[in-house]
């Protein structure tokens, strides 16, 4: 096992460089001067362009910042924001738990509900919920975030007024911030109501950022269900005289579970990215409406550090995800 | 009364392209102690008729028989959560594949440990104590660290017998065993019929031996039921069937065997088993029948008496020769007749 590590994670160097490579240069190939935004329709003098340019470093060749900025990464300097004059760093973790409240509910919406869906679909083969809840999922899956946002938030919030409309909480309550997980907070507060109140916020940007997963968890459920239903293995679990329940839920279910998981590592990936839209339309404050501000006022450290972190992050969660296959199937621990 | 007793079995299959008959009116009884074997090549529906009874079809059969009666107990009438309570305690099965007949996510010890406790209810303590037993009966060499070993570390042999000691762990009435050895190396083959063969006698189960090897049958049947195309076609006990076979099916099939042959090339039975297509409307065997006449391709033939071992025949054969057979000219292909 440690060895198997070791190399996951010498792969990681090579991936850090090239995240490290795409983040620098991809936001300066934007048209647009972080310099000139700044200073906004008032314009500024020349010599005081220079003098900005030369503090930020910008006048120097491309390759000097860039070797510049990997020397500073590798000692964990992600740079100053050069907006609001503060860490990247400090910036990013105290928006990231926000996204990951977020994340963590939108995933296991999707696993909790896609899973038994898949199941049921895969033992209940060619029936109606079959069928039925295929074409759910590729209606799902096909519909844009952005669009099933608006949807939910007119029906729910606007005609139904069960939920909030956006938001983290209700202005009604404060409290400090101890794991940054606003239920976590909202309990410790000890504050009557705030924990509902901070549930009630998350219920509908969860469902949005959900959607996606759980259609391709469903899916990817189903199909591996079928293949392992057939398996010779499955037969002999039945003529041990075991119940259906168990057939299904101990013996099938547990091979069918590593194309699933590995699913639902990829999809942490596209969470991100959903995060993105779904942050934006819910004026939810995690990192990924902190990345679209940045990426409009040309903000390059933000952008910069920004991408690195949640590619690491990425990069952690597919680590784990690939030490869970040993733990599922005992096949691939022992032959690595 | 038998242990087994199976009348007019009848499988059906749909499919796309309408109802396949796997098995056709297929008896079979099995006493107490008595090692019954059911041959027949491949397609003949000796597996599926056997799943039949163990409830183990998928939904697409449609299982119908007269009788299916399993130590006093009518079979067809009981639920599927009655009939678990049997399956796998009193009539337990193996299959053919060893490899991929055991879940790869778990290991040996709690496979076999599951019917123990979903049977019997033995705690976890118990549980572990039997199947370090279990494996030991079975012949696996240090049992206690076997135990915890996962379906991969092992041999396909030592699969097989990880296999039987999960059919044997509720101590069965009936042992099932699906071509136990067509998968292993010739060598493990022997040692697995050898261990089948002396647990039954020990415990005194009845044991249905599925095979195409006339060879393992020869060793170890009381009793044999040849099958062809989903029917049973001749049934005797093993030195009546291996000295005076009644069925042309089951003479060809003899006469295959490399031990009887007598001339330089080892005789075969052309052709193949009739499919879902090709089913002819007289005898099954009729196009690969040396003694076909008119008659057999026309008519669906008659059981014969016991005498002439229950053969599915018009011209069930006596020491070689059809009874009441017109002769070589009438045959169909007069060149097969001799």
């Amino acid at each position: 096992m440690f060895g198997f590590l070791l190399r996951r994670v010498g792969l990681v160097i090579p991936t850090f460089i090239g995240v490290s490579l795409v983040a620098f240069f991809f936001i300066r190939l934007l048209p647009g001067d972080p310099i000139l935004l700044m200073a906004g329709e008032r314009g500024l003098s020349p010599e005081r362009y220079a003098e900005l340019l030369t503090r930020f470093g910008f006048d120097r060749p491309i390759w000097e910042q860039y070797l510049g900025y990997l020397g500073a990464l590798v000692q964990g300097d992600f740079g100053t924001s050069i907006v609001t004059k503060k860490p990247v760093m400090d910036e990013f973790f105290a928006l990231f738990p926000a996204t990951v409240e977020l994340s963590i509910c939108a995933i296991l919406f999707a696993v909790v509900l896609g899973i038994p869906a898949g199941v049921i679909a895969a033992v209940k083969r060619g029936s109606g919920f079959d069928h039925g809840l295929m074409a759910t999922a590729l209606v799902g899956y096909s519909m844009p975030i952005f669009w099933w946002a608006l949807l939910l938030i007119i029906v729910f919030s606007g005609i139904l007024q069960w939920t909030p409309v956006s938001g983290r909480i209700s202005l009604l309550y404060f409290f400090p911030s101890v794991t940054g997980f606003m239920l976590i907070d909202s309990l410790i507060s000890g504050q009557k109501g705030a924990f509902a109140s901070a549930a009630s916020h998350l219920i509908l940007p969860t469902i949005v950022l959900g959607t996606i997963p759980l259609a391709v968890i469903a899916r990817q459920t189903r199909s591996a269900m079928l293949e392992v239903l057939s398996e010779d293995y499955i037969r002999t679990a039945r003529a041990k005289g075991l119940s259906p329940f168990r057939v299904v839920g101990v013996h099938a279910l547990r091979n069918a579970l590593i194309p699933v998981v590995t699913t639902i590592g990829l999809q942490v990936g596209t969470l991100i990215a959903g995060a993105i839209l779904t942050e934006t339309i819910f004026s939810w404050p995690g990192i990924g409406k902190w990345m679209v501000d940045s990426i409009f006022r040309r903000d390059y450290p933000s952008v910069q550090g920004g991408l690195v972190l949640i590619a690491v992050m990425v990069m952690i969660v597919n680590l784990i995800v690939d030490m869970l296959y040993g733990l599922i199937n005992p096949k691939i621990r022992y032959t690595r | 009364m038998p242990l087994l007793d199976i009348q007019n079995l009848t499988v059906d299959f749909k499919t796309a392209s309408g109802a396949f008959r796997a098995v056709d009116n297929v008896s079979l009884t099995v006493d107490a102690g008595e090692v019954v074997s059911i041959v027949g090549e491949s397609g003949s529906g000796k597996s599926v008729s056997m799943l039949a009874l163990m409830g183990l079809l998928p939904w697409t059969a449609t299982v119908t028989a007269e009788r299916m009666a399993f130590d006093g107990n009518d079979l067809t009438g009981l639920s599927a959560r009655q009939r678990r309570r049997i399956v796998g305690k009193d009539m337990a099965m193996i299959f053919q594949e060893p490899m991929s007949s055991l879940n790869p996510c778990f290991t040996v010890g709690f496979q076999i440990g599951e019917s123990l406790k979903v049977h019997l209810g033995l705690d976890r303590a118990a549980r572990r104590k039997r199947t370090i037993e279990l494996l030991e009966l079975v012949g696996i060499p240090s049992p206690a660290d076997r135990v915890d070993s996962f379906p991969h570390q092992l041999s396909g042999g030592m699969n097989q017998r990880v296999m039987i000691a999960m059919a044997l762990s509720c101590n069965p009435k009936l042992l099932i065993a699906d071509e136990p050895t067509t998968a292993l190396d010739v060598t493990i083959q022997a040692q697995i019929l050898d261990l089948l063969v002396r647990i039954q006698k020990e415990t005194g189960m009845g044991l249905v031996l599925i095979t195409h090897d006339m060879g393992v049958v020869a060793e170890t049947a009381d009793r044999v039921s040849v099958q062809y195309a989903g029917q049973k076609v001749e049934e005797q006990p093993v030195a009546g069937l291996f000295d005076d076979p009644h069925h042309p099916y089951t003479a060809a099939l003899l006469s295959a065997l490399p031990e009887r042959a007598t001339s330089r090339r080892l005789p075969s039975i052309p052709g193949v088993v009739p499919g879902q297509f090709d089913r002819p409307t007289g005898c099954l065997f009729s196009p690969r029948c040396r003694f076909a006449t008119d008659r057999c391709v026309e008519k669906v033939p008659p059981r014969q008496g016991a005498l002439a071992g229950l053969a599915l025949c018009h011209y069930p054969l006596t020491h070689g020769k059809p009874v009441g057979h017109p002769g070589p000219q009438a045959t169909l292909n007069e060149r097969l007749f001799v």
